[in-house]
This record gives C-alpha cells, sequence and structure tokens, in this order.
C-alpha cells in the first residue's frame, strides 16, 4: 500500500474538518497550482488552543497530514503548538512515502500560519524569524512553476 | 478487496482473458522448447512462434516478417526512435518531430536524442487533444529523419489524423512511427492505407498479457539492434522469445479484433452515458475530444479538488480509476496532456480518468455517477480553494 494504515484512517475520516466563524488565528499556506492549500483555524482561550479546524485541497497525505496535526495541537498551550515539527506529524501517522514529506512540511506551516495570525490580531511580540519568511525550501518547492 | 470491483481503468492494463491464460499455459505445456533449437521441440516452439507473427502481421494489415516482438509497447517505441533517428543521423539528418500529448516512452527516449545532439519539434495540440495535419507539415524539414504521432491518447483518449499525417511524410519521404499502444485490438488498424512506417502495440492493453510486444517495420526500412547477442527476431532483438506471453497476446488480439466492432460499440455506449452523468456536476468538464476519442475512455476535471483523493476514495467504493495529478504521478507536475491542451495546472489537479470495455455494464456506468458525485460533493465540502470560488474570492477556471 502507497500509504500506512493510519494515514488511511485520517484520510477517510479526517478529524475536526470544517472552519471557525469567530476564529482567534487563520493560516492558509500551499498553492492551487502545485495542488495542496490548506487552511487552519485556530480558537485561543487563556493561551490554549481550545479548538481548531481545518479545510484542505490536496492529496490523501495532504488531508491526512492536516487531520493529524489538528489532533497534535488541540487543547495545547500557544506556545507548545509553535514547536510542532513535521517530523512528529509523520511520526504520528507511522510514516509517509518520501515523495509526500512536503505535506507535513505543509501542516506544520498550516499551524504557524494561524498562530501568527492570532499573534498579529493580538499585538502580541514575536521574533520574526520564527516564522515562514516565504523563503524556505517548501516554498520554494511550491514556487518553481510560477 | 472485500466487494467486487468496478475495473475502469483499461487504458492501464487489462486482464487477461480466458483464452489468452489458456494460450500460456498450453505454450508453457507444449511449446516449451527454445525456437532456435533445432530438435523436433525446439521447431514446434518456432512454428508456434511464427503462428503468433502471422497473427499480429493480419491484424495491423502487415506481412509477418515485418513484425518484430518485444517485451512491450515502451521498448518498441524506443527501438523505434532511436533506431529512426541514428539512421537519419548517418544521412545528417538530426531533426525529429513528435507531439505534446505523446507517451513518456516517445517523450523521454526524445529528451535523451536531444541531450545526443538531436533537435526535436514538439509539435502543439488544439483544445480537444488533436494535432493539426497542417502543423506536422509545416514542421518537416529536410533534415527531419522521424515524425512520430500516437494513434490515440492514452490519457484523454483523442484519435489523431494518423493516416492524413502518414500521407504527407510519405510524400515527403520522411519515416512515420506510430505509437498505437491504446488503438491496437480497439480500432481498426491498416498500415498500408494510413501510410505507417513503424508501430508499437502492447499485448496487456487488449487482454493479451503484459511481458509481450511488437514492432512493426514496413519492409525494407531500417531497424537498428537494441539487443545484442542472438539471431532472433532477424538479428534486431537478441534473447530466447518469450513464447507464452507472445502467444498469449496474439490469441487476444485476434479475439479482440473479431470482436472489434461489437465491443468498440457496447464501450461507446457506456462511455456517452458517463460522459453525461459526469457533465451534471458543477464545474466539471470532459478532456479530449466528444467525438474523436477511444471507445472507452471518459477524462474529466473538477474543479476545486485533488485528483488522488479523489481516486482514493473510488477505490473504497469499488472503483478503479486513474488521475493526471501530480500527487499520482509521484512528480510536483500534473499531466503534460492535460497541460498541453490547455488546462491549468489547479484544474488538472483535479482530473479523474475512467477507462471502460466490453467488460463493464451499465450498472457499472450508474453506480460510477453516483460515487463520483459524492466523493466530488465530499472533497469540495472540506476543500478551501472550491470555498473561496464559491464566495467569488476565486474565478473559476470551469464554468
Amino acid at each position: 500500500m502507497l500509504y500506512s494504515e493510519k494515514v488511511m484512517d485520517h484520510f477517510r475520516n479526517p478529524r475536526n474538518v470544517g472552519e471557525i466563524a469567530d476564529a482567534d488565528g487563520v493560516g492558509e499556506v500551499g498553492n492551487a497550482k502545485c495542488g495542496d492549500i490548506m487552511k487552519m483555524y485556530l480558537k485561543i482561550e487563556d493561551g490554549v488552543i481550545v479548538d481548531v479546524k481545518f479545510e484542505t485541497f490536496g492529496c490523501g497525505s495532504a488531508i491526512a497530514t492536516s487531520s493529524m496535526a489538528t489532533e497534535l495541537i488541540k487543547g495545547k498551550k500557544v506556545e507548545e503548538a509553535l514547536s510542532l515539527t513535521n517530523q512528529a506529524v509523520v511520526e504520528a501517522l507511522d510514516g509517509l512515502p518520501a515523495h509526500k514529506i512536503h505535506c507535513s512540511v505543509l501542516a506544520e506551516e498550516a499551524v504557524r500560519a494561524a498562530i501568527k495570525d492570532y499573534y498579529d490580531k493580538n499585538g502580541i511580540a514575536y521574533e520574526p524569524d520564527q516564522f515562514c519568511t516565504g523563503d524556505c525550501a517548501c516554498c520554494h518547492e511550491h514556487d518553481h512553476h510560477e | 478487496m472485500e466487494h467486487a470491483m468496478i475495473y475502469a481503468d483499461n487504458a492501464a492494463t487489462t486482464k487477461t482473458s480466458a483464452a489468452a491464460r489458456r494460450a500460456m499455459l498450453d505454450a508453457m505445456e507444449r511449446f516449451w522448447g527454445n525456437p532456435s533449437s533445432l530438435h523436433s521441440p525446439g521447431q514446434q516452439a518456432k512454428e508456434a512462434l511464427q503462428t503468433a507473427r502471422d497473427t499480429v502481421a493480419k491484424a495491423i494489415g502487415a506481412q509477418p516478417r515485418e513484425i518484430y516482438f518485444t517485451s512491450g509497447g515502451s521498448e518498441a517505441d524506443n527501438q523505434a526512435i532511436v533506431s529512426a533517428a541514428k539512421t537519419g543521423a548517418r544521412k545528417g539528418k538530426k531533426h525529429l518531430i513528435t507531439t505534446a500529448i505523446e507517451h513518456h516512452a516517445v517523450l523521454h527516449t526524445m529528451d535523451q536524442l536531444s541531450k545526443e545532439g538531436f533537435e526535436v519539434t514538439l509539435v502543439p495540440v488544439d483544445a480537444s487533444g488533436i494535432v493539426k495535419v497542417e502543423d506536422v507539415a509545416a514542421s518537416i524539414r529536410e533534415d527531419t529523419a522521424l515524425v512520430s504521432v500516437m494513434f490515440a491518447n492514452n490519457e484523454i483518449g483523442a484519435i489523431q489524423p494518423i493516416a492524413e499525417i502518414g500521407a504527407v511524410c510519405r510524400e515527403k519521404n520522411v519515416p512515420f512511427h506510430v505509437d498505437a499502444v491504446q488503438a491496437v485490438g480497439h480500432l481498426p488498424i491498416d498500415v498500408s492505407a494510413q501510410n505507417i512506417d513503424m508501430l508499437s502495440l502492447s499485448g496487456h492493453k487488449f487482454h493479451g498479457p503484459r511481458g509481450a510486444g511488437a514492432l512493426y517495420v514496413r519492409r525494407g526500412a531500417p531497424l537498428l539492434t537494441f539487443i545484442h547477442g542472438g539471431a532472433q527476431e532477424a538479428g534486431r532483438r537478441a534473447g530466447t522469445e518469450n513464447l507464452p506471453a507472445i502467444l498469449g497476446m496474439a490469441t487476444a488480439l485476434e479475439d479482440s479484433c473479431a470482436h472489434m466492432e461489437e465491443n468498440a460499440a457496447h464501450a461507446a455506449k457506456l462511455r456517452d452515458a458517463l460522459i453525461d452523468g459526469l457533465s451534471k456536476i458543477p464545474h466539471s468538464a470532459l478532456n479530449g475530444d466528444r467525438e474523436r476519442r477511444l471507445p472507452g475512455n471518459v477524462n474529466f476535471c473538477f474543479e476545486g479538488i485533488e485528483g488522488e483523493s479523489l481516486l482514493l476514495l473510488l477505490d473504497d467504493k469499488g472503483i478503479a480509476a486513474s488521475s493526471g495529478s501530480a500527487c499520482t504521478s509521484g512528480s510536483l507536475d500534473p499531466s503534460h496532456v492535460l497541460l498541453a491542451i490547455g488546462r491549468p495546472h489547479e484544474v488538472a489537479h483535479g482530473s479523474l480518468r475512467l477507462t471502460l470495455d466490453q467488460e463493464n455494464t451499465m450498472e457499472d456506468v450508474e453506480a460510477i455517477i453516483k460515487a463520483t458525485t459524492e466523493v466530488v460533493n465530499y472533497l469540495r465540502d472540506m476543500s478551501p480553494v472550491w470555498k473561496a470560488l464559491q464566495r467569488g474570492e476565486r474565478n473559476y477556471v470551469i464554468q
């Protein structure tokens, strides 16, 4: 099989699909041209992610990594969510095929983009280099069709 | 698989027919001798091989001595193109012509030759996926060594004006190769009437086994040896012949040609019903020409979703299909064929190919329409691209 049982489970029964109308932070990453876009919505109370939803346009692993990322950050403090790595998503899914690793990078970036939006909206200071500047390998990979 | 699958991926491969399987077992039981051996078992195998060659030749209007068995369509394409290129180069001709929608067995062979100093012209196709004869004619130069055009496209089923292109090549004295892998056994082919100098075919596309294919080369046209080391296939392809697969292929081809008209009529009826049903999904579009297409080929783009997830969910519902999305190819780019007919990347990622044949039924078509409609709606519900389209934040590519 192309994917692990875990990936197929999260693909077939994705957790936390949808949108949050009054989200405190929203992040969207990816590019339709390259075949995947992830949008992450966060509801944050007292520095804790009390709810998270996602919408994804993409392949099976894009949907599964989005789903797993929401599970990994739900109920966590924002700072903890910020330390989510794509490797953690891959491990939680019992691995991904090599050419699908970029989906897990997108999932990590989607979470970070939503947190950055939350920081920006609430005037919370942060180091700019904590966040994707659009200059990382993942973005280059996704930009090269432009 | 726990339930019966609806197999709708016949362009990828077909199920080996019972007659072909029997012919293969028979070959292993009775014709296990080496056709190159002079003893009786060898000579019996040689006779069986000759019978298969006669059958394949007859199916495309060729002479048996014009048929060279290969391991399949890709090998036949490679040998035909490299042979014509190198033969041309000896006369100072280093220009090759093909189309933008060829199979990679042709395109990648051309790429390799361009690295070796050949110049390759890729003739475009129109929005329905058909190459214009005049565009091919206008590309031909004094130093053109080969024109290679597929009979019918594997993704969108577009049938090309082969006889007309062949006539132009004949008039200008340029060798003409046709990758007919998707057409042989499904459409009438006559290499003489259609002015074809070389033609590739593959056994597993018409219910024969994989591992067997053939290259037709017009008598008198040069064919360089690819695999050295023996006198098999008139010295053009060394190696002990894969007789079981070759006999299985010949049996399947004979069957396909005998029932071609009825099979094509059946598949075309199902195809048209499927096209009508899928057209009802909003913001969907048929890829390829509605009329000039392979009898069983259906290919759609659905806006706002991605093809791999569509495929996997259809598989869960018991439907085996294919997609031209980047994710299914393992590359970043979606199908070169969909890009060549003008589909933008974001829409090409959402493509679905369903290829039917005589073994499919109208019930299959109804089930495919129902399942596809459900899955497309489900995926659109979770797609931020679809939501943005609906809110008017993006513009629909497919109206």
